[in-house]
């Protein structure tokens, strides 16, 4: 078969099963564009920023799990998608994105629109390639597959010249079944004795512990993770990443750990003797004070990446690996130990545990004059019976997203929580609802956020993408406020959103429907109307509490168990 | 914190961009670079990077890590983690008078460097040895000017049998 760079470009990503494209055109990708037009197997979805394309592709990838692709122009269209590319490399999700390139001839010469991409994006990536001859469009795309999806999975960037894509010249095309990636390193795998290891120090626990995250989500290891907890009858906790990789409404979960973690889960973690990790990589948000942290325990980390080992926490045993696998093996492995499982000691630990739990440290004031955000989530959850995909941006609302809204399912809880990316959830749930047409998806957004790529509602209309949009509106960049008001004696610099347009009428010009929510009596009714509209996108906008803080909170540089509850302090006597 | 020095050897894929990549995760994780040296081998298809670090324990395990989840790297390796040997080239261009010209030639000998270009004015040297040998000939200069010093940074190779890449 004969075929331009162009065609060979969508060839390969055909071969690849990719059913979306978001992206935006310009010069150098013009070829390209002309190449797909009127493509009846490859949709194109056309976002209205490049920043919109990587989020939306991001939002794909993380609910499905099969790569997001992108395409965008070279110069101002690459630079756009830097912060895209840093929020899936943080997060570790796989995404292929094709840039075009000025022509061969013009590269290094300042030419319009011309930016180094590979030098631009090389810290954002898990790798990119800079493709130099048509020969080896179709190896370099297969590389590229094959490195964002596997190990710890990742963008990677393929940028292309323009001349590279001409549709006069035409080569033989054939898809490669193999390429040679001597120098990739696929995940090892553990060894029968480090298993049973770890296997018998599970079962020698006396207050054991088991914190989850991202890697549990992206590895697909949900099933096996639930089982070995169910197992062992141990409690668990999730990262923000992890939330839903352990069925949220379980006994046997303590909710979320870290910095905005609930009471039980950090105590839990602060008083463990073993405690287990699983594809979590120890995040600064999470742990506190590194010094402070987990000080009696002994910790087993499993990981598809080696180098998230001893980090930051040097850990006492390490199984490197596909999750999945080393969760199945695990599981076998500590049948026979379960014997030995000292269950009066564990029984005293639950007993410390709902101790801990009865503190509620959830609860709220609240009222019948003001919505509480608080009440805001639990109330969508209730009308969502726990089912939606939710995509959120970064702050309060985000934090409170993550606390009230239980996920019972893993790749439902979608947020960018390694780089905080404000404008994220928007486009996100673009992706989500394109990988999921039926799904309830909702973006839990607050005011400044929803701002940053608000241009996506057009993107919206002309895809007919029925999202909820719950826009937490507290006239604050609630977050900023809240540590201001902690670590700034109420110095609120800039945080204060003056000049708020309104949503709903905004909206509407976008040719979608706009709710305001103003009281409490009518949140009910007024969200579930909203949800009702199932095949429009509604943008609910929620007057909230405006300085409402998010609790419990751990400051920066304390311990698990240094956490304030409440305004009035550091509540850390035990129950 | 106990920092000490380390050579790393690394073979990379002899591909666009490897280079920035791998200086590029010094500079973004904090890590120095006293020196570099890249070249390539019998293989052409792989050249072989020679890095100084100053760093603690914990650190270069990370950094040995990180270096080897880089995709164009295709083998890492501490070299003062064994018996190793290490060397340097110094091309020392020194400004010499008549009453200059004897005292070269003897730190010269003492030191088994050669002298390898001469004008009126100036001697060039060449001079190899590990890192502090090239360090106490320059020391030994003493009122002489240098005009240039070129260093070409550490070179190591493991003793014996063992080579860096049939650890794989
Ligand atoms: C792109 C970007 N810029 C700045 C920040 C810092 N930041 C974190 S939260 C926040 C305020 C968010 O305000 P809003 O969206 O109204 O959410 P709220 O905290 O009020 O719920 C800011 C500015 C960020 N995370 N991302
Ligand atoms: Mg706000």
């Amino acid at each position: 078969m004969k075929l331009s760079g162009s065609e060979i470009i969508i060839e390969c990503l055909k071969k690849e099963g990719v059913e979306y494209i978001f992206g935006y055109p310009g010069g150098a990708v013009l070829h390209i564009y002309d190449a797909l037009f009127g493509d009846k197997k490859i949709k194109h979805v056309l976002t209205r920023h490049e920043q919109g394309a990587t989020h939306a592709a991001d939002g794909y990838a993380r609910a499905c799990g099969k790569p997001g692709v992108v395409l965008v122009t070279s110069g101002p269209g690459i630079t756009n998608c830097v912060t895209g590319l840093a929020t899936a490399h943080m997060d570790s999700v796989p995404m292929i994105i094709i840039s075009g390139q000025v022509s061969r001839e013009y590269v290094g010469s300042d030419a319009f629109q011309e930016a180094d991409a590979t030098g631009i994006t090389r810290p954002v990536t898990k790798h990119n390639f800079l493709v130099d001859s048509r020969e080896s469009i179709a190896e370099v795309f297969k590389k590229a597959f094959i490195i964002a999806t596997t190990g710890r999975p990742g963008p990677v960037l393929i940028d292309i010249p323009k001349d590279l894509t001409d549709p006069k010249t035409k080569i033989n095309f054939e898809y490669p079944k193999k390429v040679n990636l001597r120098s990739y390193k696929a995940p090892i795998s553990e060894s029968k004795v480090k298993i049973e290891e770890a296997a018998k120090l599970l079962a020698s626990a006396k207050k054991p512990m088991i914190y989850s995250g991202g890697g549990v989500i992206l590895g697909n290891a949900n099933k096996e993770l639930t089982s070995l907890v169910k197992k062992l009858g141990y409690p668990i906790t999730n990262t923000l990443m992890g939330l839903g990789g352990y069925p949220a409404t379980d006994k046997q979960f303590l909710g979320m750990l870290g910095m905005h973690g609930t009471y039980e889960a950090n105590m839990a973690m602060h008083d463990c003797d073993i405690l287990l990790a699983v594809g979590a990589r120890f995040d600064d948000r999470v742990t506190g004070d590194t010094t402070k942290f987990c000080p009696s325990a002994k910790i087993i980390h499993i990981d598809v990446d080696p180098s998230s080992i001893s980090k930051i926490i040097e850990v006492d045993l390490s199984l490197v690996g596909e999750t999945t696998n080393i969760l199945r093996s695990l599981n076998k492995a500590v049948t026979p130990h379960l014997k030995k499982i000292n269950k009066a000691a564990l029984k005293r630990w639950w007993l410390q545990i709902d101790k801990w739990r009865t503190k509620k440290c959830l609860s709220y004031k609240k009222s019948s004059k003001i919505i509480k955000p608080q009440s805001a989530i639990e109330t969508l959850y209730e009308i969502t019976k726990g089912n939606a995909y939710v995509t959120s941006d970064v702050g309060q609302h985000q934090m409170w997203a993550a606390q009230y809204y239980k996920f019972d399912k893993p790749n439902r809880w979608i947020n960018s929580g390694g780089l905080g990316t404000m404008g994220f959830g928007l486009p996100a749930a673009m992706g989500v609802q394109l990988a999921y047409p039926k799904a309830e998806v909702v973006c839990v957004t607050g005011e400044a956020s929803i701002l940053m790529c608000i241009q996506e509602l057009a993107t919206c209309l002309q895809y007919r993408l029925p999202i909820k949009i719950i826009n937490l509106n507290n006239r604050y960049m609630g977050m900023v406020r809240q540590w201001q008001e902690f670590f700034y004696e109420g110095r609120y610099a800039m945080s204060y959103m003056e000049a708020i347009p309104d949503f709903a009428q905004l909206s509407s010009s976008f040719g979608h429907i706009g709710i305001k929510i103003e009281k409490p009596s009518e949140l009910k009714s007024k969200l579930q109307e909203a949800m009702n509209l199932k095949d429009r996108l509604v943008f609910v906008d929620i007057i909230t509490d405006q300085e409402e803080n998010v609790y419990p909170m751990i400051k920066s540089g304390q311990a698990h168990n240094e956490m304030h509850l409440s305004p009035t302090g550091k509540d850390t006597e035990l129950a | 914190m106990n920092e000490k020095r380390h050579i790393i050897s690394l073979l990379v894929e002899n591909e666009f961009g490897s280079l920035s990549r791998i200086a590029g995760l010094f500079s973004a994780r904090g890590y120095n670079i006293h020196c570099l040296n890249v070249a390539p081998t019998n293989d052409e298809s792989i050249s072989r990077m020679t890095l100084v670090t100053f760093c603690n324990d914990q650190k270069i395990k990370q950094l040995a890590k990180q270096l080897d989840k880089l995709v164009d790297v295709v083998n890492v390796k501490d070299l003062t983690e064994e018996t190793h040997i290490e060397r340097e080239m110094l091309l020392l261009k020194l400004k010499c008078n008549k009453s200059q010209r004897d005292e070269i030639k003897r730190l010269v000998d003492i030191f088994r460097a050669r002298i390898i270009d001469v004008t009126d004015t100036t001697y060039t040297v060449e001079l190899t040895g590990a890192t502090e040998k090239i360090l106490a000939f320059i020391e030994s200069m003493g009122k002489i000017k240098i005009i240039e010093m070129v260093r070409s940074g550490t070179l190591g190779i493991s003793r014996g049998i063992d080579s860096l890449e049939n650890i794989k």
